[in-house]
C-alpha cells in the first residue's frame, strides 16, 4: 500500500471526481445537446457550412481532442497538488 | 535476441520518420513505374505485397518469450507512439472503407457514427485508461477477475469480450479478403487466407509488442493513403490544400442540386447490395424519431468505444499512468485526422457525380455516355455498381444509379481521374486498416482466452513458455475460426461493427466503471451486471433482428447496447446493494488505483 494519508486520498478523489465530472458535462454538450439541435443550427452558416452538419462533422470532434488534452494536465496537476503523482 | 529494445525506444522518432520517408519513396517509385508503362494489376499488387511484407518484418523483429513483452510491450510505448498504434488498432477496414460510403447515403443520420467513434475517448480517458493502467493487469478480464475476484467473474468478463471481439473480427479478415482478391485478383476465399496469414505474421511471434510496433506503421499508411488522395481531388477541384476547412461551399451546392435532381423520390428498380441516393446530404431531421435516433446510436458507439477490450488494452503499454492518458488524448488526435477527413471526400466524390457543370458528373448524362465510362465498367463487372433506365428515357436519373458504399472510396481516385497509383495506395491504406484492427481483436481473444482462461482458472501452475505457447496456438485457432467465418460471408461489414459495440457495452462498461468509481460495487453484482446485461442485449437483438418483434422507442439492432447496459447497470446496483460489501482488501485496492503514485495493484509478472 502506496504511503499516503486517508485525508490526502479523500481530497485528492474528491478533485478527481469534480473534474470527471466537467469533463463529462462537457461531453455530454457537444455528444448530445447540439445534435438534438442540429435541424435548427442548420440554418446558420458557419465557415461556409451549414452549422449543425458541421458540428457533427468536425466541430465536436475538435472540442474532443481539446478536452481529452486538457483533462490530461489538470489531472496531472491534481496528482501533483496532493503529492500522488507518479515519481519522473 | 531481438532487435526491439531499449535503443530502439528512444530512436522511434527515428525509425518511423525513415519508415515514413521510405513509404513515400516506395509511392513515387510506383508512379515513375506507371509512367513508364507497367500495368495498373502489377502496381497493385506491388502495393499490398510490399506493405505486407514490411509489417511481417517488424512483426519477426519484434518476436518475444518474455511474458510481459508478449501481453503488454514491456509497459515502455511512449504516448503519442501508442496514440498512433491505437489508431490504426481503432480505425478498421470499416472505417476506411466504408465510412465515406455511408455519409454519402445516410447523410447527417450516418454522422452519428462519426461522433460516436471519436467522443467514446473522452470516457476512455476521464474513466477508464488511466485506473487500469494503474492497476497494472494484462487483460480487461484480469482487471474485473481481480477487482472482484473469483473464477465466475472472471470467466463472464472473457466471455463476453470473446463475444463482442469476434463479432468485429470476422467483419475486419473479411475486409483484409476483399481487398486482397481484388488487389492481388485471387478469388476472394483465398483472400481471406492470405490476409490471415499477414494478421498472423504481424502478431504470434511478438504478441502486443509485435502488434504495436506494426500497428504503428500501419497508421502511417493508413492515413497517408486516405488523405493524400483527398487533398489531390480537393487541389483539382479548386478547394485548396486543406480541403477539411473548405468543402462548406459544396455542401450547400449540393443541397441544392438535391432538389434540382430529386433526391429523396425511391427508386422503382433494387439490386441486392446495392442503393441508390435517397437521403439529402446535410439536412437534419427536426422529428423527436430522427434526433432520438441519432443520439442514442451516438450513445451505443461512445459507451462500445470505452468497454473493447482490445482498446482499452492499448493503454496498458504505456511506461506510466500520465502517459496512459495523454495517450489517449494522441489516440484521438490521430483518429481525428481520418475522421474529419471523410465527409470532405464524401462530399467531393458526391459533387463530382451530380454537379452538371463538372466534366466528372454522371447524373442527367446519357445512359450509353455514362456506360462507357471505364470505373463505371470496371465496378459493374464486380457488382458493386449498377444502371439502369427504368423510365426508358436514355437519361441516368438518380434513383438509376446503383452501388455500394465502399465504392467511395475504392473508386474514388478513378472516378476524378488521378492516377493509378493512386487507387494502388488506397487499396494499401485500407488492407493496412483492416490487418491492424484484425491484429489487435484476434490478440485481445487469444490472451484473454490464454491468460485468464487457461492460466489464471484452468492451469495456474503453468511456467511461462507454456503459457506463451497456449497463446500463440490459440491465436492460430481463433484466426483460423475468424478466417473460415469471414469466408462464408454472413454479414455485410458494417452490421456487425455495430454489434461488437453493442455486445461490449451490454456486458462490459458498468463492471468497469464501477469497478474503480463505486467501492461498494462486489463480486455478486458484477457477475449479475455482465450476466444479464450480456443476455438482455442478446435477447433483444434476437428479437428485433429475426424474431420479428418491433423495437422499443426505435431502438433497433444496431443500439440493443442500449437495453443490455441499462439491464446491467441496475443489476449490478441492486445486486450489490443486496449483499454484503467488498472485503477489506478489495477496498484498499481500489484505493490504490484511483492514485497514480505507487506500485501497481498487480505485480508487474503474474
Amino acid at each position: 500500500m502506496t504511503n499516503v494519508d486517508q485525508s490526502t486520498r479523500e481530497a485528492h478523489w474528491a478533485k478527481t471526481k469534480g473534474l470527471m465530472i466537467t469533463t463529462l458535462i462537457v461531453w455530454f454538450i457537444f455528444s448530445y445537446l447540439v445534435h438534438w439541435f442540429a435541424g435548427g443550427l442548420n440554418s446558420v452558416t458557419f465557415l461556409g457550412f451549414p452549422l449543425g452538419f458541421y458540428m457533427s462533422a468536425q466541430g465536436s470532434l475538435v472540442i474532443f481532442v481539446v478536452l481529452i488534452f486538457w483533462f490530461a494536465r489538470r489531472q496531472h496537476s491534481i496528482d501533483k497538488e496532493h503529492g500522488v503523482a507518479e515519481e519522473e | 535476441m531481438s532487435v526491439i529494445k531499449g535503443d530502439f525506444i528512444d530512436n522511434l522518432p527515428k525509425v518511423y520518420g525513415l519508415y515514413t520517408g521510405g513509404f513515400l519513396i516506395f509511392i513515387l517509385l510506383m508512379a515513375i513505374l506507371e509512367q513508364a508503362g507497367v500495368g495498373a494489376d502489377t502496381i497493385g499488387i506491388l502495393f499490398v505485397a510490399f506493405t505486407v511484407v514490411i509489417y511481417a518484418a517488424i512483426g519477426w523483429m519484434s518476436r518475444t518469450m518474455q511474458v510481459d513483452a508478449y501481453y503488454v510491450a514491456g509497459r515502455q510505448v511512449p504516448a503519442v507512439f501508442n496514440g498512433m498504434a491505437t489508431g490504426a488498432d481503432w480505425m478498421s477496414g470499416a472505417s476506411f472503407v466504408a465510412l465515406a460510403g455511408g455519409i454519402y447515403f445516410g447523410g447527417h443520420g450516418y454522422m452519428a457514427f462519426i461522433v460516436g467513434w471519436t467522443g467514446g475517448y473522452v470516457l476512455v480517458a476521464a474513466l477508464m485508461a488511466p485506473y487500469l493502467r494503474k492497476f497494472g493487469c494484462y487483460t480487461v478480464p484480469d482487471f474485473i477477475g481481480t477487482r472482484y475476484g473469483g473464477n465466475l467473474a472472471r470467466f463472464l468478463a472473457v466471455l463476453v469480450l470473446v463475444i463482442a471481439s469476434f463479432t468485429y473480427v470476422t467483419a475486419q479478415i473479411n475486409a483484409t479478403g476483399t481487398i486482397a482478391s481484388r488487389a492481388l485478383q485471387i478469388p476472394f476465399e483465398v483472400g481471406v487466407w492470405f490476409g490471415l496469414l499477414g494478421i498472423l505474421l504481424c502478431s504470434m511471434l511478438g504478441g502486443m509488442r509485435a502488434v504495436t510496433w506494426t500497428q504503428v506503421a500501419q497508421y502511417i499508411v493508413l492515413i497517408i493513403a486516405y488523405v493524400v488522395p483527398v487533398i489531390w481531388m480537393s487541389n483539382k477541384q479548386g478547394f485548396g490544400m486543406i480541403p477539411q476547412l473548405a468543402y462548406g461551399d459544396a455542401i450547400m451546392r449540393i443541397g441544392e442540386l438535391e432538389s434540382l435532381i430529386g433526391v429523396g423520390t425511391q427508386p422503382t428498380e433494387a439490386f441486392p447490395g446495392l442503393k441508390a441516393l435517397t437521403v439529402p446530404y446535410y439536412e437534419a431531421g427536426t422529428d423527436f424519431a430522427s434526433k432520438w435516433k441519432f443520439v442514442t446510436l451516438v450513445f451505443c458507439m461512445m459507451a462500445g468505444t470505452a468497454s473493447l477490450p482490445h482498446i482499452l488494452m492499448r493503454y496498458f503499454t504505456t511506461p506510466s499512468v500520465k502517459a496512459a492518458r495523454q495517450s489517449v488524448a494522441w489516440s484521438l488526435f490521430f483518429i481525428f485526422l481520418l475522421y474529419f477527413t471523410a465527409p470532405a471526400l464524401a462530399t467531393f466524390t458526391k459533387l463530382q457525380l451530380l454537379d452538371p457543370s463538372l466534366a466528372t458528373s454522371i447524373i442527367g448524362k446519357s445512359i450509353s455516355e455514362v456506360s462507357a465510362l471505364d470505373w463505371i465498367q470496371k465496378w459493374s463487372a464486380v457488382k458493386m455498381l449498377a444502371i439502369s433506365d427504368a423510365n426508358g428515357d436514355g437519361i441516368l436519373q438518380i434513383t438509376e444509379f446503383f452501388m455500394r458504399g465502399d465504392i467511395v472510396v475504392l473508386a474514388t481516385p478513378e472516378i476524378a481521374g488521378l492516377p493509378y497509383v493512386i487507387s494502388g495506395l488506397v487499396a494499401a491504406g485500407g488492407m493496412a486498416a483492416a490487418m491492424s484492427t484484425a491484429d489487435g481483436l484476434l490478440l485481445a481473444i487469444a490472451n484473454a482466452l490464454s491468460h485468464d482462461l487457461y492460466y489464471k482458472i484452468i492451469d495456474p501452475k503453468a511456467d511461462s513458455k507454456h503459457r506463451l505457447i497456449v497463446a500463440r496456438v490459440l491465436l492460430i485457432v481463433i484466426g483460423a475460426c475468424a478466417a473460415y467465418v469471414a469466408s462464408m460471408k454472413l454479414t455485410s461489414i458494417l452490421g456487425a461493427v455495430a454489434w461488437a459495440f453493442d455486445f461490449a457495452m451490454s456486458g462490459l462498461f458498468f463492471p468497469l466503471v464501477l469497478g474503480v468509481w463505486w467501492k461498494r460495487a462486489n463480486r455478486q453484482g458484477a457477475i449479475a451486471g455482465m450476466f444479464f446485461g450480456l443476455l438482455a442485449g442478446t435477447a433483444y437483438l434476437y428479437a428485433v433482428r429475426w424474431g420479428g418483434m418491433e423495437p422499443w422507442l426505435y431502438i433497433d439492432h444496431l443500439r440493443f447496447g442500449i437495453i443490455g447496459a441499462s439491464v446491467s447497470l441496475v443489476t449490478m446496483i441492486v445486486v450489490s446493494l443486496a449483499t454484503a460489501e467488498p472485503d477489506e482488501e478489495t477496498q484498499r485496492m481500489v484505493d490504490e488505483v484511483r492514485i497514480p503514485r505507487g506500485e501497481s495493484v498487480l505485480d508487474s509478472r503474474h
